[in-house]
């Protein structure tokens, strides 16, 4: 329930945010199609702590703060290795998931692929095969650069699931 | 006045960076380093570009919809790098510089050449 109330007023906001007219036709336009929506996706069943993960927001929201950093920082790495001031040394390797679930398992490989210079291309059960441009970039993620501001409540609701 | 000229810098670096993405799907010596290449024009120079036009935009509804713009290429980038990059694996394209064994990963990394 409290999924659909979160989906319902994130819909809403959406549609006031992209229409931009608040005469009471629109908006009971907006209210139509935000039930209808929801009535669509209650009957697939599509809402649950995986597709809208409202237990991991607080976490995600400071996650991301600290990801843009660690992109910015790898964006200047590639820029500087494209020119040619840094060398190009590819290589392939396996880094252990930080957490087990599935949701924070696509979490963790997104955002790899995410940072400019290390990219995930398959997914095994407890790892993940990463291909970088640099050792030095093999080295911290190996290292756990980026699994150690992985947000820590990822694995609560999912195990509460179980 | 200022703004203006903060938004004309930010779309020139991040119109830099486009280029310099380019620059790397050419130079870099294989497919999956030429990924990381174009990683910069997803990530860096489209922030750059969408952040520089929000301040032509100020405070209104087109600012939103730049920020829009901004969150699904977050989403969708990664999604669209990781099939193609999966794909190719899946086929057999071997990295250069990693052995040719390279599928049963056996190696954590690659050895010295």
């Amino acid at each position: 329930m409290k999924h659909y109330i979160s989906v319902a007023s994130l819909l809403m906001i959406l549609w006031l945010l992209l229409s931009g007219h608040y005469n009471p036709l629109m908006i009971s336009f907006g209210v139509v199609s935000v039930c209808f929506t929801l009535w669509l996706s209650y009957r697939m069943r599509i809402i649950d702590d995986e597709s809208h993960p409202i237990h991991l927001s607080g976490s995600l929201i400071k996650y991301w703060i600290v990801l843009s950093y660690k992109i910015f920082l790898a964006n200047v790495d590639v820029v500087l290795r494209i020119i040619g001031v840094r060398p190009v040394e590819p290589q392939l390797i396996r880094i252990p998931f930080p957490k087990q679930d599935d949701l924070s398992k696509v979490i963790y490989a997104n955002s790899v692929t995410l940072t400019p210079g290390s990219a995930s291309i398959e997914i095994y059960p407890d790892s993940v095969l990463v291909h970088t441009i640099s050792k030095e970039g093999a080295t911290a993620l190996l290292e756990g650069d980026l699994a150690d501001i992985f947000p820590a409540k990822a694995t609560q609701s999912n195990e509460a699931q179980q | 006045m200022i703004l203006d000229w903060l938004s004309y810098t930010l779309i020139t670096l991040g119109a830099l960076l486009s280029v310099i993405g380019g620059i790397g799907l050419h130079r870099m010596p294989d497919f999956y380093c030429r990924l990381h290449a174009v990683g910069v024009t997803d990530t860096l120079c489209s922030f750059l570009i969408l952040f520089g036009l929000s301040f032509q935009a100020g405070f209104s509804l087109a600012t939103v919809k730049l920020f829009l713009i901004f969150a699904f290429l977050l989403f969708t980038s990664p999604t669209a790098s990781f099939s193609l990059s999966h794909s190719a694996w899946k086929w057999g394209l071997t990295p250069i510089g990693v052995r040719e064994d390279a599928p049963s990963m056996k190696i954590k990394v690659r050895e010295e050449s």
